[in-house]
């Protein structure tokens, strides 16, 4: 369909996806990688694990995003960079202007008060001998909230926007006494109680039964509205994401591939792997058992020798041989705020 | 149901005995299952449908307390067999299980191949290379490369191993499977892959399936049949196009209206409150406390209506 060899000497321009919002970002990761060393006998070098192999993109204020993607595909290690619990092999995060890696332990502790992190398992990450009374004051006791009163109003604040009220049967109660859902609220108080302007969501309802599930997503998405919040929510369930986030980001062995806002991301898919994962998530109808899905043979690439040229290749069926095989797709902006790394569309680059 | 179904289950009980009473975790449950057909038992957890799969293949914990009903198997009634020919002619023989995380579950100091070529040498008593033979084709059943066969567990991947473990049920060719959250852990595209699997199998070699499942989008891809259970009775039976088109059981539509949709406009609700204790079940209708089309009669346990050759639990169908 295009003239490879062309295309390899011709520089395709790289765009930039606007920001939606005039201000500056609230986040920004550019040219992000996160390596992991890999040690042969324990000190001998044996390569490195590319679990996030650049990654760039802006986040602005009261923005929702979603990362999607496989297991393995990276996206945890991204978001551990973010709340600088990895240090990034190459690039920065930089939150509002300051580069996290760059500010030493006591901004780092700053950083921290303003990143509200919900993680996935509730029961795992909510202490089991602490009381929700405790688990609240802990953040606050750390960034030097001390006064006790202030401290009692702000858990009273956060546990009646999370919905879990009468309040007072609440605080003295232990992680194991609440139900999944109520655990999952817990632990989106206590991310909350220090008002941060950044939440990172890791799979926040994956463990959480279907009908639960969509009322902590829309607790969490009323959250996001009434305190002008940014959310980056990490899932690998694209039927959730429409209900929740304004721009989807699809992630696949290490790097995005694929960057729309919901509703383009949904009518408008371009990269192969997207519309694999399109295909791929079922929706409840009786007709589905007589057909067979078409779904992209093989499995994820190895991130340690990741195939050369566009990681999807070995897997793509609209390969472009010569081209995909050898040289890595740029970022081609499709329509406006709608960017695509897949050479497919190295024609219709405005 | 014309001749005998594959499988008749008759007011199938199963209670745990613990320190705080009795958890009625199936608590009177009635179905059929033909011959290649394929049943989606939906429930949140809880419910007791893990027990239910356990209930129907015997495979009981030692705290039982009540273990009662009659459950046929190609016509056979199986509870009043002893334990040793309950082993001998129907576990694995007539019906297996394919368990909950069962990638999880493969032997790690074994080779994949021995682990699928075991059930046939002891449930038919061949030869173990015979064995392994019969193993080959099943990896090419449900598309596992054959020299994985003398691979250990851990260097293969999920999706690999879960069809690895659907191998193992398969080999000793029983009638039905029971498949107990097959895909849960697995990601999308292995999802999708595993499905076109089990739908291949079912056509390749005329096998019924019991599906246990919490997620209602996934199982309509298998689906020719739909339960729903709830507090350990099913409250709704029947085929699957008119269940996923209009499901009659409040609670099931509750449940439908939960599923989050790729496309559309519908948004999305939730069912307040929580499903009661199997310890302590509420009188009358289980669903009552969070059912909005609740009324007068719903203090008393309703019976399953026949509607339309679906089946009902519940009093708005009283005719």
């Amino acid at each position: 369909m295009t003239d490879a060899s062309n295309l390899i000497q011709q520089e395709v321009p790289v765009t930039t996806p606007a920001v939606p919002d005039k201000q500056a970002p609230l986040l920004s990761v550019q040219d992000l990688h996160v390596w992991f060393e890999l040690r042969k006998w324990g000190f001998g070098h044996a390569g490195y694990v590319r679990a996030v192999d650049g990654v760039n993109f802006d986040l602005a204020y009261g923005e929702a995003v979603a990362v999607v993607g496989e297991s393995g595909c990276g996206k945890s290690s991204l978001m551990k960079t973010i709340l600088g619990l990895h240090r990034p092999f190459r690039g920065k995060v930089v939150y509002e202007n300051q580069d996290i890696n760059a500010i030493g332990a006591k901004g780092l502790r700053w950083y921290r008060s303003q990143v509200g992190y919900v993680q996935q398992d509730p029961y795992g990450a909510l202490p089991p001998f602490m009381s929700l009374q405790r688990i609240l004051d802990e953040p606050m006791i750390i960034n030097g909230i001390s006064a006790p009163e202030e401290r009692r109003k702000r858990a009273r604040k956060v546990l009646e926007e999370v919905k879990m009220s009468p309040v007072e049967d609440f605080l003295p109660k232990f992680p194991h006494m609440l139900s999944g859902g109520q655990q999952q609220r817990a632990v989106i108080a206590r991310a909350m109680i220090l008002e941060p302007k950044l939440i990172v969501a890791d799979e926040p309802v994956s463990m959480l039964d279907a009908s639960v599930r969509v009322e902590i997503l829309k607790l969490l998405r009323g959250l996001q509205e009434s305190h002008h919040l940014a959310v980056l929510y990490i899932t690998h369930d694209l039927s959730t994401v429409r209900y929740f986030s304004e721009r989807i980001f699809v992630m696949y062995a290490g790097r995005l591939i694929e960057k729309a806002r919901v509703a383009d991301l949904l009518n408008n898919a371009g990269h192969p792997y997207t519309l694999a994962l399109l295909t791929g998530t079922s929706e409840p109808d009786a007709r589905n058992a007589t057909m067979f899905k078409e779904v992209p043979p093989g499995e994820p690439p190895s991130l340690v020798t990741p195939p050369p040229g566009c990681r999807f290749n070995p897997r793509c069926s609209r390969i472009i041989q010569g081209l995909c095989n050898v040289k890595e797709p740029p970022e081609i902006e499709i329509e406006p705020n709608h960017t695509v790394a897949c050479w497919l569309f190295a024609n219709d680059a405005k | 149901m014309s001749k005998d179904p594959l499988l008749n289950i008759e007011d199938l009980v199963l209670h745990f005995r613990t320190t705080q009473g009795a958890v009625q975790a199936v608590d009177g449950v009635n179905f059929q299952l033909g011959f290649k057909e394929a049943v989606v038992i939906l429930g949140e957890s809880g419910c007791g449908k893990s027990s239910l799969a356990k209930a129907i293949l015997r495979l009981l914990p030692r705290n039982v307390q009540t273990y009662s009903g009659k459950v046929y198997v190609d016509g056979v009634e199986t509870m009043s067999l002893s334990e040793e020919e309950y082993r001998r002619n129907v576990r694995w023989v007539k019906m297996s299980l394919v368990p909950q995380a069962a990638m999880n579950s493969l032997n790690p100091v074994l080779r994949v191949g021995d682990q699928v070529a075991e059930p046939s040498m002891i449930h038919h008593g061949v030869s173990k290379a015979e064995a392994l033979n019969q193993a080959r084709k099943m990896f090419q059943h449900v598309g596992v490369p054959v020299d994985f066969l003398s691979r250990y567990a851990f260097e293969l991947s999920g999706g690999m191993r879960q069809r690895v473990a659907i191998a193992m049920a398969l080999v000793t060719a029983p009638s039905l499977i029971v498949l107990d959250e097959p895909t849960s852990a697995l990601d999308v595209l292995t999802q999708a892959n595993i499905f076109n699997v089990l739908k291949r199998i079912k056509n390749e070699l005329e096998v019924s399936y019991i599906l246990i499942t919490h997620d209602i989008a996934t199982s309509s891809e298998l689906a020719d049949k739909v339960a729903v259970m709830y507090a350990g009775q099913i409250v709704e039976v029947g085929d699957s196009y008119r269940f996923f088109a209009e499901p009659l059981h409040p609670y099931a539509k509750k449940l439908m209206a939960s599923v989050p949709r790729l496309r559309g406009t519908r948004e999305p609700e939730f069912i307040s409150g929580q499903p009661p204790s199997l310890l302590n079940l509420p009188q009358g209708c289980r669903f009552a406390a969070r059912c909005p089309q609740r009324f007068e009669r719903c203090v008393e346990d309703p019976p399953t209506y026949d509607v339309e050759g679906r089946k009902v639990k519940c009093w708005l169908y009283a005719s």
